[in-house]
């Protein structure tokens, strides 16, 4: 009867890093769950595979914790679908965890240093 | 925010799925587009997205409240188990209803006498005012629950204290409120002015005793009546301001009432009415108890100023005392005496839970009974393990797949205790129920039409929180142990066996024989304390008081509001004496002014002349009429009972029991000698002349050990009291008796109050204590008694199971049906007898606490504790005699088959 632990959730990508891709994806334009999969996995060039399931868990986080924002509407295929957007707090935190990413990213390219052959 | 999630979760569920199946769609459309058949887009729509009800596991736990959602698992999961063994549940619910409600209800008896704070304003800021304890305090005229003070101590009290922002006094007395006839009485307050509004109580109608009524010479200026005696007597009417009440005869008009919370400050009380302490001379008459220094009969009670505490308090009223006694010596006080008045001091204690007479007297019974019914929770506890051990043992299986499988064992542990928890809650919830009942009980059992008491019982945060945490260590007692065994099993090793050896394994077993032999122990301790208290209560009941109780009626008649003189009261009761004689059916009657057995007392130092002795000699009086020894049959042994020659004009005469003789003159024959009485300044010399001895009879109570008695003639006495008491023998009944004799009493005057009660009813309500103790003690010792018997059965019959194919074994190789049912009853017999003795050493090491309750034996009696063990052992041996006969009846074959 034992538990998962939460922190497996988004796969095997980085902790935090579906939170943000989504955030930027629904960003641009209210998107539902469908579409916002086959977004991530194109602008990230395919790279980050999502098993597009683990998405759902993800987006109900983030809705719980009022980043984002849901509605029902209809899909360009005419069909039925749950769309989301970003609230006003998630635009807040995907500044701040875009600036966090950089920061990261500079620190650890700093560690590594320039390629040495 | 996550409990609203929690409440949402199914909601959000469907939600999931008609997203999830909206993804589908899509997903399905795009591979549809890219050109494959409808049936192969919907299957590579599924493989995208992955396990669909994976997603919605994880979304459903991410709402879920993990630990509440187990619990409820649990919890249905030990209903289902309870529904399953529906003997096993009424079993351990009722065990647990029982001892728990009865731990409840002395727990909540206990709260209301000893622990509740009075229901007034800030009760904690109350602190009583009384003399400290010394040997000589106090003597005078005592009448009332609480005679503190009399009422010039008060008034000085009052005028010297600085410690209290108000300090009022109290006292109550009785009132009759019939006009003739026999006697209807209410209970009444006498209080000061600011008695209300120190208590802080606002009036439900009408208004409350104030200051401005409360002044000398005040007349009646009119009474305040309680809440239940708005509703009892005048049906709750919403005009009753104004009315007039007939009090001992005076019109006294209502003023208000007290709400119905108000109790007055005497717990286990409650009034009828309240008058101011003025009007007391106007009822008193010249016996009133306002101006005589001698009448105790107030108690008093102060606010704390702001910032005192009850110790400064204490020694601001200790240096009063000086200013307090100094100016009021009783005139008639001998030099002694009076000495030692002055010597009094003040002292003040808390009083925020009020005041109570019940708890000097149930204070101890009660925490006996609370130790009693935590021992039947034990024992019952003690029972419940064991079952649930027996049960755990048929589980084993069931417990090593679940480990095999990767459960937990605090996991497990939590189920096995959410089986007990839920027992627990369903037997405290009955519990409760039984402890309203028991608790309403005892105060009845307890009531008495002279003694009525009033608790309030309403539940408290105390009493729940007591309640809860008996139930929260009960089932943690029964639960923990056994839950911890049965999931310490190695599950390899029970999965291999097949389930059952050959022989039980001895490791496991013997805890529940130390059980066993624990509840055998205890309740031996229990049916031993009950023993105790039967034969106590046969003790006091068949003791020979001197006197034979049967067949007594007393008729008590009060004349104080009839305004007789002295010589006219002698002369009216002479006159009803022989109107009574003359009733027919009556055999015999007297008068007496000290009715034995009745708790009262009238006692003073008299010296004989001509015998020298350093102490002042204490002897009781009692006061009474010719024929009295007749009517309650006490043998006079030598000279002779009082006549019509025993006049005022006469030498006063005097009769004394053989405890006097023994005493005071060293067993010789008294009569002759002259008695007395040592008088302070004033009083008129009294001498008496002893002319009769009589045998001994008991006093004030059953249990006294022997008093000196002096008999003296009513007749002989200067001044008759306001008030006397007849005895009246008869072999009627006391119905139609009573009838006849207020016919008599109407023929001297019909304006006399008169009231009955058999003398045997007032005898046993003086064994309220005992009875109580003896009733409610037999009933947990009994209790006990069957719970361990019960476990004692289930042992064996368990041991008989496990060991069905060691038996068949035995028999198959020439053991007989006497060998096996002798092998069967030895184990009984050897846990019965561990436990019988470890039982007696704690009975004749805790008995100890019992013994100020006990008349006539010791609580180590060897015969009480013979009888206990023997009881136990029949009924034990009785109840594992079935379970052996079943051993016994094993058919070998039948047995060894089933391996």
């Amino acid at each position: 009867m034992g538990r998962r632990k939460a922190s497996s959730e988004g796969g095997e990508m980085l902790q935090g890093t579906l939170d943000m891709l989504i955030l930027r994806t629904v960003a641009l334009a209210p998107a539902h769950g469908h579409t916002i999969a086959h977004a991530i996995e194109q602008t990230s060039d395919e790279v980050l595979q999502v098993e597009h399931g683990s998405l759902y868990p993800a987006l109900h986080r983030l809705e719980d914790r009022g980043l984002i924002a849901s509605f029902w509407g209809t899909s360009e295929n005419n069909r039925r679908a749950k769309y989301y957007r970003i609230t006003p707090a998630g635009k807040k935190h995907l500044a701040s965890e875009r600036s966090r990413w950089n920061d990261l990213v500079l620190a650890v390219a700093r560690v590594l240093g320039p390629a040495v052959e | 925010m996550s409990v609203r999630r929690f409440w949402q979760r199914r909601r959000r569920d469907e939600d999931l799925t008609r997203e999830i199946e909206s993804y589908i769609a899509h997903e399905a459309d795009l591979q549809a587009s890219k050109g494959f058949s409808a049936e192969d887009a919907a299957w590579a729509a599924q493989r995208k997205l992955g396990n669909k009800t994976a997603v919605r596991e994880r979304v459903w736990e991410m709402n879920s409240l993990a630990f509440v959602e187990s619990v409820w698992q649990d919890l249905r999961y030990a209903v289902r188990m309870m529904r399953m063994n529906p003997g096993f549940f009424a079993v351990a619910t009722v065990s647990l209803a029982l001892g728990i409600g009865a731990n409840t209800a002395i727990f909540q008896l206990l709260d209301a006498v000893r622990m509740r704070m009075l229901p007034v304003e800030n009760p904690q800021q109350l602190v009583e005012l009384k003399i400290a304890d010394n040997k000589h305090c106090c003597s005078g005229n005592f009448s009332d629950r609480r005679p503190n003070f009399t009422f010039a101590q008060w008034e000085q009290i009052r005028a010297h204290q600085q410690a209290f922002s108000s300090i009022f006094a109290w006292g109550d007395d009785q009132f009759n409120l019939t006009q003739s006839g026999e006697a209807h009485l209410a209970h009444g307050l006498w209080v000061t002015g600011n008695y209300f509004k120190t208590l802080g109580v606002t009036p439900l109608l009408g208004r409350l005793i104030e200051s401005g009524d409360d002044v000398r010479g005040c007349g009646t200026p009119g009474t305040v009546i309680s809440y239940p005696f708005w509703q009892g007597h005048f049906g709750g009417d919403s005009a009753v301001v104004g009315k007039t009440l007939q009090l001992d005869g005076h019109p006294v008009e209502v003023m208000g009432v007290t709400p119905a919370s108000f109790f007055g400050v005497e717990v286990g009380r409650n009034f009828d009415i309240v008058l101011p302490v003025c009007a007391e001379p106007l009822f008193g008459g010249e016996e009133s108890h306002t101006n005589h220094r001698t009448h105790w009969w107030l108690a008093a009670i102060g606010r704390l100023k702001p910032g005192w505490t009850i110790a400064r308090a204490a020694a601001q009223v200790k240096s009063i005392s000086p200013a307090v006694f100094e100016t009021t010596v009783p005139e008639i006080y001998r030099v002694d005496d009076a000495k030692y008045y002055r010597e009094y001091k003040l002292t003040a204690l808390p009083a925020s839970t009020g005041i109570s007479s019940l708890r000097t007297d149930y204070e101890t019974p009660l925490f006996l009974l609370l130790g009693i019914t935590g021992l039947v929770l034990l024992i019952a506890c003690a029972n419940l393990a064991n079952l649930t051990l027996a049960r755990a043992s048929v589980r084993e299986r069931e417990m090593a797949v679940r480990l095999a499988i990767g459960a937990g064992r605090g996991r497990l542990i939590r189920q096995l205790l959410s089986e007990s928890f839920l027992l627990t809650a369903c037997g405290s919830i009955l519990g409760v129920l039984v402890a309203e009942a028991l608790s309403r009980y005892m105060v009845a059992f307890l009531t008495t039409g002279e003694n009525p008491i009033f608790l309030s019982l309403t539940p408290d945060w105390r009493l729940l929180g007591f309640t809860a945490a008996v139930a929260i260590l009960t089932c943690l007692l029964f639960g923990l142990t056994p839950a911890f065994r049965a999931t310490r099993t190695a599950p390899a090793g029970v999965m291999k066996s097949a389930g059952r050896g050959i022989t039980a394994s001895r490791e496991r077993f013997s805890l529940r024989r130390l059980l066993v032999v624990g509840q055998v122990a205890l309740s031996l301790v229990l049916l031993a304390a009950s023993l105790l208290f039967v034969r106590s209560l046969r003790n006091l009941t068949t003791l020979d008081a001197g006197l034979r109780q049967e067949g007594l009626l007393v008729m008590g008649i009060d004349i104080s509001r009839l305004q007789y003189t002295a010589e006219r009261r002698a002369a009216v009761y002479q006159n009803l004496l022989e109107q009574v004689r003359a009733t027919p059916g009556v055999d015999t009657a007297a008068t007496v002014s000290v009715l034995p057995l009745s708790g009262n007392s009238w006692n003073d130092m008299f010296e004989i002349p001509g015998i020298v002795s350093k102490d002042h000699r204490l002897a009781w009086f009692n006061s009474i009429s010719a024929g009295y020894f007749h009517t309650i049959e006490t043998p006079l042994i030598a000279g002779r009972d009082f006549d019509q020659h025993d006049t005022r004009a006469a030498t006063p005469a005097a009769i004394v029991n053989q405890e006097f003789c023994r005493k005071f003159l060293s067993s010789a024959s008294p009569l002759g000698k002259e008695v007395r009485l040592l008088t302070g300044p004033g009083e008129p010399e009294s001498r008496y002349q002893i002319v009769g001895l009589v045998k001994n009879a008991k006093y004030q109570f059953l249990r006294e050990d022997t008093k000196p008695v002096i008999f003296i003639a009513e007749n002989q006495r200067p001044a008759p009291a306001q008030g006397i008491r007849l005895l009246v023998r008869s072999r009627e009944s006391f119905g139609s008796l009573s009838a006849g004799l207020k016919r008599a009493a109407e023929k001297v005057d019909p304006q006399m109050s008169i009231q009955f009660v058999p003398f045997k009813t007032q005898v046993e309500d003086s064994l309220l204590r005992d009875r109580l103790m003896a009733t409610l003690s037999s009933f947990f010792g009994f209790l006990a008694a069957a719970l361990a018997t019960v476990g004692l059965y289930g042992v064996i019959s368990y041991m008989v199971a496990r060991r069905r194919s060691e038996i068949g074994i035995r028999m198959a190789l020439g053991a007989s049906r006497s060998n096996v049912l002798r092998l069967v009853l030895n184990e009984a017999a050897v846990l019965l007898s561990a436990g019988l003795i470890v039982g007696t050493v704690l009975a004749l090491s805790s008995g100890k606490a019992a013994e100020t309750l006990l008349f006539g034996l010791k609580p180590t009696d060897p015969l009480t504790i013979a009888m206990a063990v023997s009881l136990l052992a029949c009924v034990a041996l009785l109840a594992s005699f079935f379970p052996a006969l079943r051993a016994a009846r094993t058919e070998p074959m039948a047995a060894l088959r089933e391996e």
